[in-house]
């Protein structure tokens, strides 16, 4: 790895010699919208993203709303990861191998917080016993709680600093593509639909 | 000067029709990026801090970067250094020969574009797949990508029909975008499932936490390093940023001026590689550090790869992404290519009408026109512009010096213009006229109208 270490030490000579004058990182304080109901904002950026929104009172409903997707009722190959919500027919941790997630139809993921702007749901990868699921799924549901719905990006960021960083994403709506012709198709190479429950 | 911008551009408007629609289907992105940054009250408060952070990151690259890899290691990530594309190129490929990887999948990446990793990989005998819808099409169709956000915007759904006829079997004509699309799932399905590695780029990389984040549409990105044991991303030295809450800065900025779309559907953030899997960043320079040492040019490296300002740019929008030559197209592919080998891009700071479009819409405001202004200064005292244009542009310079040579020269050409035949007139070299009439010549000068004016004003007065 000799020539690899003296690139390194290359590259940083000449961008520390190549550097502008030195100038301030700018705060952050003050970006973002507020808004007065996140919930609606949330309902219609879900919507606005190609996704499905629902907000019960309570798991139970939360059970009963993702049994009354269409998706659902059709899904033969569930996991789920919310205890309580949807119908699991497969054990995620005894699953070694991602490759035989395939022909998952139906995943029910928990989400940490969900933000109103955009509809992104953080999911953390702690969460799940295999990264590929909430892709590879045919079809994808989200669950959060209604105290984890923040108004913007920068709330979001805050209340993700304190944990321990591992693989994380945010997921707004189902997989998309417009590649061809700026038309847009939903359920390209992830899930074809994405629905959010907010409990509480 | 035979290869340059306006040849190729000619060859492009050609095709009147699809000149025409292409103008529309890119002109209809940058309304819908408009809609979207329009509803956000503090959009322009959001560039301006933007702008404010990639300053910052460029005075401290080096301290970042150094930053970013102690973090990184500590998460488990493999930190590698490429000087240029051809040490890029070798990393990935011994990355993946050691591991005895044959079949890649990668997720979009304008830096392995810009290296011309496919090419180099195909020759050592590793089938490279493209995942990305749009680049998978110009893959099959054996051309690049013609913008950086929508690699097959130039193709119409019929011609994508019939090249997924041939190689994904699809049925003769069919040219819905909704069976096409789904035809490509099925088959980019089995491309992940058999993948040895998977590849992506990097949209930011955090210095502060040792992570990366990569913004995908379709989920192929997280396909293709979810299901692999082998994950390489590959970025340049720019993308890094301090902090992780500076991410909600980039997110909120990234989708809506690329498309409109309030983020993109996929933004994950890696902190290290799955169990028993491994992940590699290399971190290429490939020219970069050079861009920053260039003060009029150097902000061209805060850009975010978001695609507005080809969008917006009345040049691009009629002239397609190909015509540029370079794997960045557009106003800020004009910058870039140019700052690394003028002599092969010298026609490009001239592929702009200077209007400043490109600046206004970019969210981290490059001030794109005035780069391409000083670049074509840069090219003109190099003697890389065509000695005509060198010529009228030193006669008009003198002309404009003397202002009795002006006067005259303004006197003559109102004379004679309307008295000369037009075989006269338009002649070869006069390219205005090739497409255009040329205007009606007024009777006097502008000084002359105005000094009647001031005359007569005066005279009602007293």
């Amino acid at each position: 790895m000799a020539s690899t270490r003296s690139s390194r030490d290359d590259i940083l000579a000449a961008l520390r010699r190549n550097a502008p004058e030195a100038s301030a990182a700018p705060g952050l304080d003050g970006l973002g919208v507020v808004f007065a109901d996140p919930f609606a904002e949330l309902a219609r950026s879900m919507v606005a993203v190609g996704g499905a929104y629902v907000r019960v009172a309570d798991i139970a409903a939360a059970h009963a709303a993702v049994a009354a997707l269409p998706q659902a009722g059709s899904a033969k190959k569930i996991a789920s990861l919310v205890p309580g919500v949807g119908q699991p027919t497969i054990d995620l941790t005894a699953i070694d191998d991602p490759h035989a997630l395939a022909d998952l139809d139906l995943a029910v993921l928990p989400g940490e917080l969900a933000v109103a702007e955009n509809a992104a749901v953080w999911v953390d990868g702690k969460s799940l016993p295999h990264r590929a699921v909430f892709v590879i799924t045919d079809h994808l549901v989200l669950v959060v709680h209604a105290r984890d719905v923040v108004s913007h990006m920068h709330q979001a960021y805050e209340r993700l600093a304190g944990r321990s960083r591992g693989h994380g994403l945010f997921i707004s709506g189902p997989s998309k593509t417009a590649d061809i012709e700026q038309v847009l198709v939903v359920g390209a190479q992830g899930a074809r639909t994405c629905a959010l429950v907010i409990v509480g | 000067m035979a290869s340059g911008h306006p040849e190729a551009a000619a060859r492009f408007v050609a095709n009147d029709d699809r000149a025409h629609w292409h103008d529309q289907a890119v002109w209809w992105i940058r309304q819908k990026r408009d809609t979207a940054s329009a509803a956000v009250t503090d959009w322009e408060a959001l560039r301006g801090v933007a702008a404010g952070i990639k300053r910052h990151v460029l005075s401290r690259l080096a301290d970042y970067l150094e930053e970013f890899e102690r973090n990184a290691t500590a998460h488990g990530v493999q930190i590698h250094w490429a000087r240029d594309a051809a040490e890029h190129n070798a990393i990935v490929h011994k990355l993946l020969t050691d591991r005895g990887v044959t079949k890649l999948v990668k997720s979009k990446s304008m830096l392995t574009e810009e290296c011309k990793l496919n090419p180099y990989l195909e020759a050592r005998g590793i089938e490279v797949i493209d995942t990305d819808l749009g680049e998978r099409i110009v893959q099959l169709a054996g051309e690049p990508p013609s913008h950086i956000v929508m690699p097959a915007i130039h193709r119409r759904k019929e011609e994508i029909g019939e090249l997924f006829q041939i190689h994904l079997r699809t049925k003769p004509g069919a040219s819905d975008p909704k069976y096409l699309t789904e035809a490509a799932r099925h088959h980019l399905r089995d491309k992940f499932l058999e993948a040895g590695a998977g590849l992506t780029g990097v949209n930011f990389a955090v210095a502060e936490t040792g992570g990366i984040v990569v913004c995908t549409n379709e989920g192929n990105a997280d396909m293709g390093t979810s299901l692999p044991p082998l994950h390489i991303a590959c970025m340049g030295v720019e993308k890094i940023i301090p902090r992780e809450r500076d991410l909600g800065v980039f997110l909120r900025l990234l989708a809506r001026s690329a498309t409109g779309q309030p983020v993109t559907a996929y933004s994950t953030h890696y902190h290290g590689p799955r169990p028993g899997a491994e992940m590699h960043v290399v971190i290429v320079d490939n020219g970069r550090a050079d861009i920053l040492g260039r003060e009029a040019i150097r902000s061209a490296l805060s850009c975010i790869r978001c695609g507005a300002c080809m969008n917006t740019c009345p040049v691009y929008r009629r002239s397609g992404g190909h015509s540029y030559g370079y794997t960045v197209p557009g106003p800020i592919g004009s910058v870039l290519a140019p700052a690394r080998d003028p002599a092969s891009h010298a026609s490009l700071p001239f592929a702009s009408t200077l209007c400043g479009s490109c600046a206004d819409v970019c969210p981290v405001r490059i001030d794109l026109h005035h780069q391409l202004l000083a670049l074509r200064q840069e090219m003109a005292h190099n003697k890389l512009v065509p000695w005509q244009k060198r010529t009228v542009l030193r006669l008009t310079a003198w002309v404009m010096a003397w202002s009795g040579l002006y006067r005259f020269a303004g006197w003559l050409t109102r004379r004679l213009w309307p008295v000369l035949p037009r075989r006269l007139l338009y002649v070869r070299w006069n390219v205005w006229g090739r497409q255009r009439e040329l205007p009606v010549m007024p009777r006097d000068s502008f000084g002359a109208k105005y000094r009647r004016l001031r005359r007569l004003r005066r005279g009602a007065r007293g």
